[in-house]
């Protein structure tokens, strides 16, 4: 039976589309089984993201109301076997989607895969009720700035709502360290504090996350790139490895943790 | 001769009058008796206000009934009716007392957009933090840190504090006075209180040492049978 996690955020564009790509293609190169499901119905990124656009077919409304099957709406990725999408809907009307609808899907992926990860639209309606329904445990998405903080807050109080769920864990994205040394961003301890859950991870802002999603090729499968290892960090404390958080600071540091990973992962 | 058995006894003392009803004759009875007794003691015209505290011992008035005695005593007859005074209460009443002088314990993190509504004094152990707002009739203490908003004797007791461990809020309410954090960035403080300051006639942050002075009745049991 596999896990059903949703990357979830309150605020919009902070990153929760960027890291459940990551995430989810981190976790195939570990040789997971894994399958991505975009939830925001009508502005679906995911698919791009992850360049698999030209490859859709069918979507996650067709499987709801029974135009085909799930099988038939998965995509399968380019490089890993086992690394699947269900896309969102680009035209349908948002209705479509219920949380029974999800709950089911989600059920029935669990057979076949060790992780579903669900992409969740930022917000707190019903498309966010949609993507948490089936989910067994959260990852919350916030960048250093208040009211990305403020948001994360309020969806992890509607979190902590949901019985079924394991208690939610944390990622800060697009840290930028000299403006955290300035005290211009909010400092990753005062945001853990605040927001008193498991840090699971720290993603700095890398120009090669945008370069690598224009491309269609998630970061994480570049070898070197700091939010890539950021993100299969991420990726291995999924998996229940206990690994230091990255240093924000020295490169030597850096460096001998790629070394390190290779060396785990080979 | 046994004289009849006296249903309203008036007695003066230097605060004014003190009028006993027996506890176990009918209310019709005794209402026809003080009708009688209090006219003849009746302030004259140019006489100043008595005022008159109605001792009930074990007898429990109706609304009606008491707006009845209200009437004869202040409105017909010019006394001021300073206190009415009963040893019973019911059940209702001393469980609503009850319910407002306890302190309720919560033990969670109160998030952005969360409400936590209480009656009585709350005891929070745990942090409201920005966006989150605790509101209670009574006190709040809150073991954390305080960054939302707090809300003291919401149903109007000014005499209401509250306290954090450590103290950054958005607000501070008590009562129907609001005060709000400062517009520059500022420093939080550590285990203070805020109260409202009667002089300067608004909420006032200090610490916890005051309260030992500034309200004595810190046993809000008593506090709010008094108060109502
Ligand atoms: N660590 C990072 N470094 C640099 N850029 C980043 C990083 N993470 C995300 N971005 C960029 O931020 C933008 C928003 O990211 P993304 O689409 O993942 O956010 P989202 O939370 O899914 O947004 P939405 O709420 O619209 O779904 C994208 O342009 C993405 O490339
Ligand atoms: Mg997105």
């Amino acid at each position: 039976m596999g896990e059903a996690i949703v990357i979830t955020s309150g605020k919009g564009g902070v990153g929760k589309t960027t890291t459940s790509a990551n995430i989810g293609t981190a976790l195939a190169l570990m040789e997971k089984k894994v399958c991505l499901i975009d939830t925001d119905i009508g502005l679906r990124n995911l698919d791009v993201i992850m360049g698999l656009e030209n490859r859709i077919i069918y979507d996650i409304v067709d499987v709801i109301e029974g135009r085909c099957k799930l099988k038939q709406a998965l995509i399968r990725d380019k490089r890993f076997e086992f690394l699947s999408l269900l896309p969102a809907a680009q035209t349908s009307d948002k209705t479509a989607v219920t949380s029974e609808g999800m709950k089911e899907i989600i059920t029935e992926l669990k057979q076949e895969y060790d992780y579903i990860i669900i992409d969740c639209p930022a917000g707190i309606e019903q498309g966010y009720q949609n993507a948490v329904a089936g989910a067994d445990r959260a990852i919350v998405v916030t960048t250093p700035e208040k009211a990305s903080v403020r948001d994360a807050d309020r969806i992890i109080g509607l979190l902590e709502k949901e019985e079924m769920m394991e208690s939610p864990r944390l990622v800060i994205n697009r840290i930028r360290n000299h403006m955290m040394k300035s005290g211009d961003m909010i400092d990753v301890d005062d945001i853990v504090q605040l927001l008193s859950i498991d840090l699971i991870g720290i993603v700095i802002d890398d120009e090669e996350v945008i370069k690598a999603s224009n491309k269609g090729e998630p970061v994480a499968l570049t070898p070197n790139s700091k939010a890539s290892i950021a993100y299969r960090n991420i990726a291995r404390r999924i998996l229940g490895e206990s690994v230091p958080l990255q240093s924000l600071e020295d490169e030597k540091g850096m460096f001998q943790r790629v070394k390190e990973f290779f060396r785990m992962g080979s | 001769m046994l004289d009849k058995k006296q249903l309203v006894t008036i007695k003066g003392t230097r605060e004014g009058l003190i009028l006993f009803i027996d506890e176990a004759c009918s209310f019709n009875e005794a209402i026809t008796e003080l009708h009688d007794k209090i006219n003849s003691s009746k302030p004259k015209p140019d006489e100043p206000i008595v005022s008159v505290t109605v001792k009930l011992g074990n007898r429990y008035l109706k609304t009606e009934q008491e707006e009845r005695l209200r009437e004869i005593i202040s409105t017909e007859n010019r006394f001021e009716i300073y206190a009415i005074e009963s040893d019973v209460v019911l059940k209702d009443d001393a469980l609503r007392w009850k319910e407002n002088s306890e302190v309720k314990i919560v033990n969670q993190i109160i998030r952005s957009g969360q409400v936590l509504n209480i009656t009585g004094d709350l005891l929070l152990i745990g942090d409201v933090n920005p966006g989150g707002k605790v509101i209670a009739t009574g006190n709040v203490y809150i073991m954390g840190n305080l960054y939302g908003i707090a809300h003291a004797g919401v149903n109007g007791d000014h005499n209401t504090f509250i306290i954090a461990s450590y103290m950054k809020p958005t607000q501070l309410r008590i009562a129907n006075y609001i005060s709000r954090a400062p517009d520059y960035e500022s420093e939080g403080v550590y285990m203070e209180c805020g109260l409202i300051d009667e002089e300067q006639d608004k909420i006032i942050i200090d610490r916890l040492q005051v309260l030992a002075r500034k309200r004595l009745e810190l046993n809000g049991f008593e506090r709010r049978i008094q108060n109502g």
